[in-house]
C-alpha cells in the first residue's frame, strides 16, 4: 500500500491551537509541504508574527522567529540581509501587517527585500477577539464596529495585494484564497513560485491569502467559505497583481 | 591596540565598531547620532558591510533584533527620541537574547527637545523605558577613547549574556575630536549554536520566541531572564574611583561630566577640600559596590548629572542614608563650568 497523503516531515508533533474552520492549519500545511518538497528544511527561517500564528514557531522543524506585533519585515530584513542564501519566509495576518505594521512591510517593499511575504487576510483581528482590522470590510459586524464598519469612521478596507504591487521593489504579488480543494492548490501553486523567486534572488514575493475565520466572523464553517465567494472577493479579488517572472519570459 | 588617529568621538566609535566585526547598520538619521550611520554608509562598499537607512527606530532597532537573531553582529545608532520609538524592541530583545548593541547618544528631553549633549535618558536607559521586567547592559562613556574601547566590549557583553547592550554616549562626546587608539580588527566569532540563521547542517532547528504559553510557563521564563540580570548585575558592575582614599566629600558623575569634574577635584583640592570622584561606567548595572565601604561613614556625596536628577536616586539607595546625598543639575543642554561645580561645593559644605 502506498502512501499518498501524510503529515509532512516538516512538522512537529505539536498540536495546532487554530480554531475549527480557520485557514491558517491548511496554509501552514501547503509552506510545509512546499518546503519539503524543494528541500529547504536546511536553509529556511521563518518569522512569525503576533495574532493566531503566533505559535506556529512550534508546529515546524526549521528556524523560526516570533516578531513583535507587526514587527516581521523589519526582523526579516536582518534576518535575510545576514543570510542571503537562506530562504526567509515573513508570516503575517492582516491586523499585525496592516495596522500596526504597514510602515515596515511597505518600506520592505519600497526596498525590494529579497524575502517571501506569506499575508494571511481574514479581514478580522482574531486572537484578540474578533476587532476590526483595516481590512474588515464595509458594514461588516466586528466587536469594534458593531453596528458595521462605516467610512465616514473607519475609510474604507485595504487591499494589500495591490498597493505591494505598485511599488517597484515588488518582484511578484498575488492574492489566493483557501476556501475549496481547487483554491487550495492555486495558493500552493503561489506560495512555490514565490519560494522559487526568492531562491532566484529577486525582490519581494507577496502572496496575500484570503482566509476563513468562523470564530470571528461568528459564522459555521461552511458560511465562511461560502462567505470568501460571496462578499469578501467583491473586495479583494483573486488574481495575480505583478509577476515579473512572467513578464520577463 | 591598533593605529592612534585624532577622530571624532562618532566616527571613532564606527570605526571600531567595524574593527569588532560589526558587518550590519541599520538606523534612522538622528542629531547628534548621525555620523555612525554615515561612517557605515561611506565605508559599506570597501569594507563589506551592509548599510540600510531605515523608515523609523522602530524597525531599525528590529532589523537590528533580526540579525542578532542570526548572531551576527549587528547595530544601530539613535538619541533620545529614537530610543523611545525603540524600548518595545529593547524589550524584546533583552527577553528573546538577543546580542545586539545600540548608541544612544543622549541629548536633552523631553519630547524634541534640544541638540546639545545631556543626560536625560539615564532613566530610560537603565529603569526599562519598555515593558516589563527586563535590563540592558549600559555603558557609559566620558572620552573619545573609552567610547571606541567599548564598540568591542559592548559586542562581547552582548554575546556573553545574550542581551542587548547599550553605549551611551552624549553630545559632547560624541561630537568631540580626540587623540584615540583604536581597536586591532578581529574577526566574528563564527556561528552560535542557539542562532535562527538556517539550520545549514546544524542538527537541531532553533525557535526564538518570547510568547508565553500560561502564566507557568512564563513565570519560569521570568525567573530565567532575573537569573541573567543576576548574573550581570554580580559580574559586570563598573566604575573608577579618583582621590576617593581620604576624600570627605565624593563627587558622583558619569559619561562627559565626569571630565569636567576632574578639574572640580583639583580646583576644591587647591583650596584645601578633599574632595574625589565615583564615576559609574556600567550606568546599568549600577555600581553599588562601590559604594559599600561608605556605610556607617560620614562621607557625603555630591551628585551632579546633566538632568533634574535621575541617577541620584540610584546613589542614595546604593549609600542607603540619603541624608549624606546632594544633587546639582543643568538642564536643557548646558553643561557646568568645573568652577560652577566648585562653588556649588563651597555653597553646601563649606
Amino acid at each position: 500500500m502506498s502512501i499518498v497523503y501524510k503529515r509532512p516531515e516538516v512538522f512537529t508533533d505539536e498540536y495546532m491551537k487554530y480554531c475549527g474552520g480557520c485557514g491558517h492549519g491548511i496554509i501552514n500545511r501547503l509552506i510545509g509541504e512546499i518546503i519539503e518538497e524543494e528541500n529547504l528544511t536546511d536553509k529556511t527561517v521563518i518569522i512569525w508574527p503576533i495574532g493566531c500564528s503566533v505559535y506556529a514557531d512550534k508546529y515546524f522543524k526549521t528556524d523560526s522567529i516570533c516578531a513583535l506585533h507587526g514587527r516581521a519585515p523589519a526582523v526579516g530584513t536582518g534576518v535575510k540581509r545576514s543570510c542571503e542564501d537562506d530562504l526567509v519566509i515573513v508570516y503575517q495576518g492582516d491586523g499585525d501587517m496592516v495596522s500596526e505594521g504597514m510602515a515596515e512591510i511597505m518600506h520592505a517593499g519600497i526596498r525590494g527585500e529579497k524575502f517571501t511575504v506569506i499575508f494571511v487576510n481574514n479581514s478580522i483581528y482574531g486572537m484578540t477577539g474578533g476587532q476590526m482590522a483595516p481590512t474588515t470590510l464595509m458594514d461588516q459586524y466586528s466587536t469594534t464596529s458593531p453596528y458595521g464598519r462605516k467610512a465616514e469612521n473607519s475609510g474604507n478596507p485595504v487591499n494589500m495585494a495591490e498597493i505591494i504591487a505598485g511599488l517597484e521593489g515588488c518582484y511578484y504579488s498575488e492574492r489566493v484564497t483557501v476556501n475549496s480543494p481547487a483554491n487550495i492548490r492555486k495558493t500552493k501553486a503561489a506560495i512555490k513560485k514565490a519560494f522559487k523567486y526568492q531562491m532566484e534572488g529577486n525582490g519581494l514575493s507577496f502572496v496575500e491569502i484570503l482566509s476563513p475565520c468562523p470564530t470571528g466572523w461568528k459564522m459555521k464553517p461552511v458560511q465562511a467559505i461560502k462567505w470568501i465567494d460571496d462578499v469578501v472577493t467583491e473586495q479583494f479579488p483573486l488574481g495575480v497583481f505583478k509577476d515579473c517572472g512572467q513578464e520577463e519570459k | 591596540m591598533g593605529d592612534k588617529v585624532f577622530m571624532q568621538g562618532n566616527e571613532a566609535f564606527a570605526e571600531a565598531a567595524i574593527r569588532s566585526g560589526c558587518k550590519y547598520f541599520f538606523g534612522y538619521p538622528i542629531t547628534p547620532s548621525s555620523e555612525i550611520p554615515e561612517y557605515y554608509a561611506k565605508k559599506a562598499p570597501s569594507e563589506g558591510l551592509v548599510f540600510v537607512q531605515a523608515e523609523t527606530e522602530v524597525s531599525a532597532f528590529n532589523m537590528v533584533a533580526g540579525v542578532a537573531a542570526t548572531g551576527k553582529r549587528g547595530m544601530t545608532a539613535t538619541s533620545g527620541p529614537g530610543y523611545s520609538l525603540g524600548c518595545e524592541a529593547m524589550s524584546y530583545m533583552s527577553a528573546a537574547g538577543l546580542p545586539g548593541v545600540i548608541v544612544d547618544c543622549m541629548r536633552p528631553g523631553p519630547a524634541d527637545g534640544e541638540i546639545l549633549g545631556s543626560q536625560g535618558d539615564y532613566n530610560q536607559l537603565t529603569k526599562g523605558g519598555g515593558h516589563g521586567d527586563y535590563n540592558t547592559i549600559v555603558l557609559a562613556p566620558y572620552s573619545v577613547q573609552e567610547y571606541a574601547d567599548f564598540a568591542p566590549l559592548s559586542f562581547e557583553l552582548a554575546e556573553k549574556y545574550r542581551n542587548p547592550v547599550v553605549v551611551a554616549s552624549d553630545g559632547t562626546i560624541a561630537k568631540m575630536m580626540e587623540n584615540v587608539e583604536l581597536p586591532e580588527r578581529i574577526e566574528h566569532p563564527g556561528r552560535f549554536d542557539w542562532a535562527c540563521d538556517g539550520m545549514n547542517g546544524r542538527a537541531q532547528h532553533n525557535d526564538i520566541t518570547t510568547c508565553g504559553d500560561g502564566p507557568e510557563q512564563w513565570e519560569r521564563f521570568n525567573l530565567d531572564l532575573q537569573a541573567k540580570y543576576n548574573a550581570i548585575k554580580e559580574n559586570e558592575q563598573r566604575w573608577e574611583e579618583i582621590d576617593t582614599e581620604d576624600a570627605d566629600i565624593i563627587m558622583v558623575a558619569f559619561g562627559s561630566l565626569a571630565r569636567v569634574c576632574l578639574d572640580t577635584i583639583k580646583i576644591a583640592r587647591e583650596n584645601g577640600m578633599k574632595v574625589g570622584l565615583i564615576r559609574p561606567i556600567t550606568i546599568w548595572p549600577f555600581p553599588e559596590k562601590a559604594f559599600e565601604k561608605y556605610e556607617g561613614t560620614d562621607t557625603k556625596f555630591f551628585v551632579t548629572e546633566l538632568n533634574a536628577g535621575q541617577m541620584v536616586d540610584d546613589v542614595k539607595l546604593a549609600v542607603n542614608d540619603r541624608k549624606r546625598v546632594e544633587f546639582y543639575g543643568r538642564l536643557g543642554g548646558i553643561t557646568p563650568t568645573p568652577v560652577e561645580l566648585y562653588e556649588k561645593l563651597c555653597e553646601l559644605y563649606k
